[in-house]
């Protein structure tokens, strides 16, 4: 059993969960996932890993409350215990100095970026972030970017912080900022990936997206998290999840994602009371 | 006085019906009764140079525990298996015997062989009933300590060997049940997961830790261990599935074998929502391939409710490399068998969900490499057939998890882990591996027969 240290809601449908699990700490890596289940009915569910400490052996994730499997995991709190927790698993991003580096992070993403952000910062990048959310209220971990960043910029839909607009807005951006990057990383909801990737396309810029497919063991095992990336078929869990974003077939992946739509939100309509079902 | 004649038959195994076992998952063999499991030891010709034995792959010493069998000394049975075998309940019921022990049996020049497997599952499942399970003597601790790579078949196999030497021993498991593909792959019906738990327990027993959620290449690297361990096993199975690689295979209702069976078995999908892992229930089902998983695919379809559920094969029923015990079972349950058929490309409505598969016919023309006829294709015969599922289990390569993080192991075309075909010694020094991450997919009896001569030279290389 892996204890619980803390589960609190950052924002609204966010959560910051961090779990006991010194060997994970050991050798997790930027970019790594690990794989839970809430108790022994569970689903195993695939987190990014947002941040760890060796040594307090805990990792820390952000996962967005979405179906019934996350819906278990937002119910539990500091010193319970949860049946699996294992990892790291995917290959770490790729770090190196590339020079200039622009990291997006939407949503849970605004988590996961973080660690590959602070090690593009310690392997000599110049490091801008940008945070991406529907509003003010839903942005976070600013103070933890501020120190390995140039500058931490904000994209809000409503305006309510920062620049007002979608990610659709990010050529104008990098102009108004006077930002030319040599890479680019986005962490989050596949459509501010597969957005991203579409408008950086157009601006020659490389840019790296984590993948986010659904999984079951996370060791190549099962395929149910292929994808399609350059014509080939690849598997998020061992080939990935990190991939070029200007290869990956969005499309597809979207419908695949939705797999099991119907599935995931048929938990939450069961109270258990007769009436209802 | 004349010899009592010989029954020409094979006590026949108690099933379940049919109609009725395609509504539940419990499982369809139901076992031997003392009387028939009496009535079979019988048959027996206690051979004074039993082939039998030579055809098992660990040397189970058959006649004797026959032998046991017949004066009732049914504990005496269990352990006389025991002494060559850690899993009786798991090999007495997946083991292809027909293709082993029971081939040479002496009585099936003939007549039919006697039932082995039967026998020794009935022994098994006696001495579980009994409660009182017996352990072999344990050697007193001799410092060694050993790593494995995988709980299933092989990895079990060396950690009971080794423990009863008196090695130290610990197994890593990448998932949070042990038991390998005797958990995730193989079903409730064909094995129950009770089974495999208490043999899994039972080999806890005699000493052998478990760490489960620990993924041998990501967790800790094989050079890691190789600094806390005076050897490493690496047991770690043929988890990659392989696809058609025909268009359309990543639409949605089209699933690895892997993925569907793991969804049932390990994750209990087919008792969603109570379980949360969904489980798609698909109406009409073609299954791809013709070994035991496409028969587990196709059972376990029929089983969550499908109209129809279809194997499609390219070759003909004598090709088909499932046992015949399992393909007879399928044909019993209602599993429409499309031969000589060839999936060509798989098409989706604008959702992206699985709605047809287009497939050619085929016919047999000259042998091949494998001996087997190859298939060839009919012009002009394609057709095609509306499925809202499809199951591709035509096989496997080992998991790329431990090459990928194994500097210096040599590893084969198919990303087999190269290993020494009489004693799994790797390229590594200190590094043994056996069963399905040697050989590519195989049966659970061969990676168990690799992994005893594995850990007989584990030993003999640490006790020099």
């Amino acid at each position: 059993m892996y204890r619980i240290v803390e589960r609190r809601m950052i924002v609204p449908n966010l959560h910051e969960f961090t779990v006991e699990a010194p060997q994970v700490t050991m050798a997790v890596r930027p970019g790594n996932f690990v794989i839970l289940r809430s108790d022994e009915t569970g689903e195993r569910v695939p987190l990014s890993v947002a941040d760890w400490d060796p040594e307090a052996g805990t990792v820390t994730s952000i996962f967005l409350q979405v179906g019934g499997s996350t819906a278990k995991l937002a119910r539990l709190k500091a010193g319970d215990s949860i049946p699996t927790y294992a990892g790291p698993l995917g290959k770490e991003a790729e770090i190196s100095n590339f020079g200039t580096v622009l990291c997006i992070g939407g949503c849970y993403g605004i988590g996961s970026v973080f660690p590959v952000a602070r090690a593009l910062h310690e392997a000599g990048n110049t490091v801008y972030t940008l945070l991406e959310a529907r509003s003010q209220y839903l942005l976070y971990w600013q103070e933890k970017f501020r120190p390995i960043s140039s500058r931490v910029i904000e994209l809000t839909r409503d305006g309510s912080a920062g620049y007002k607009g979608h990610i659709s807005r990010l050529p104008e951006i990098l102009t108004l900022e006077k930002i030319k990057p040599d890479r680019i990383i986005v962490n989050g909801c596949t459509f501010l990936m597969m957005r991203t990737s579409g408008v950086t396309k157009e601006l020659g810029v490389k840019t790296i997206v984590n993948m986010n497919p659904i999984m079951i063991d996370g060791t190549g095992m099962c395929g149910v998290c292929r994808l399609t990336v350059a014509g080939k078929t690849k598997f998020a869990c061992v080939d990935g999840p990190d991939f070029d974003g200007h290869e990956v077939d969005w499309e597809e992946f979207l419908k695949r994602r939705e797999t099991y739509n119907v599935e995931e939100v048929q938990p939450l309509r069961r109270s258990g009371c007769a009436s209802h079902y | 006085m004349p010899a009592k004649p010989i029954d020409p038959k094979k006590r026949p195994m108690p099933k379940q019906e049919p109609f009725e076992r395609i509504k539940n998952f419990d499982e369809v063999a139901l076992g031997y009764t003392v009387e028939l499991a009496h009535e079979e030891a019988s048959r027996c010709l206690a051979c004074k140079k039993p082939r039998c034995v030579e055809g098992c792959p660990v040397g189970i010493d058959i006649p004797a525990f026959i032998q046991c069998m017949l004066e009732a000394d049914f504990s005496g049975g269990i352990k006389k298996i025991k002494e060559r075998n850690a899993l009786p309940a798991v090999c007495g019921r997946v083991c292809p015997q027909e293709e082993q022990c029971e081939k040479v049996c002496v009585l099936g020049n003939k007549h039919e062989p006697i039932a082995v497997g039967r026998l020794e599952r009935f022994l098994a499942d006696w001495e579980a009933a009994s409660g009182a399970i017996e352990k072999p003597d344990i050697a007193s601790p001799n410092g060694g300590r050993v790593a494995i790579v995988g709980s299933g078949p092989a990895g079990i196999t060396v950690a009971s060997d080794l423990a009863l030497l008196g090695y130290d021993v610990t197994i890593f498991e990448a998932l949070h049940e042990a038991g390998g593909v005797l958990t995730y792959g193989i079903p409730e019906f064909r094995l129950p997961k009770a089974i495999v738990r208490r043999e899994v327990e039972y080999v806890k027993s005699l000493g052998v830790k478990l760490h489960l959620d620990f993924i041998v290449g990501k967790t800790k690297t094989v050079d890691a261990f190789q600094k806390e361990y005076d050897a490493i096993f690496i047991g770690a199975g043929a988890g990659l599935p392989w696809f058609m690689e025909i268009p359309g295979e990543n639409l949605n209702g089209v699933f690895s074998a892997n993925e569907y069976l793991t969804r049932c078995n390990l994750m209990k999908g087919f008792l969603f929502p109570a379980y949360n892992t969904p489980l798609k229930r698909a109406s009409h089902v073609a299954v791809f391939g013709g070994g035991n998983v496409a028969m587990d695919a196709a059972r376990t379809a029929l089983r969550l409710g499908a109209d129809e559920v279809h194997i499609v094969y390219r070759r003909s029923r004598s090709e088909l490399p499932a046992r015949l015990e399992e393909v007879e079972n399928a044909e019993e349950e209602g599993v429409i068998f499309d031969y000589l058929t060839l999936p060509t490309k798989l098409i989706g409505n604008e959702r992206g969900w699985l709605t047809e598969i287009e497939c050619l016919r085929m016919e047999l023309g000259e042998p091949d490499e494998s001996g087997r006829r190859r298939p060839v294709p009919v012009k002009g015969s394609e057709f095609r057939m509306q499925v809202d599922a499809a199951v591709c289990a035509i096989g496997n390569s080992p998991n790329p998890l431990i090459p990928m993080t194994t500097p210096g192991l040599l590893v084969g075309k198919k990303g087999n882990v190269v290993a020494d075909e009489e004693t799994g010694q790797t390229s590594r020094e200190r590094i043994w591996a056996g069963g399905d991450v040697v050989t590519g997919a195989a049966t659970v009896i061969s990676a168990m027969g690799a992994a005893r001569k594995a850990a007989r030279s584990i030993n003999e290389t640490l006790s020099k």
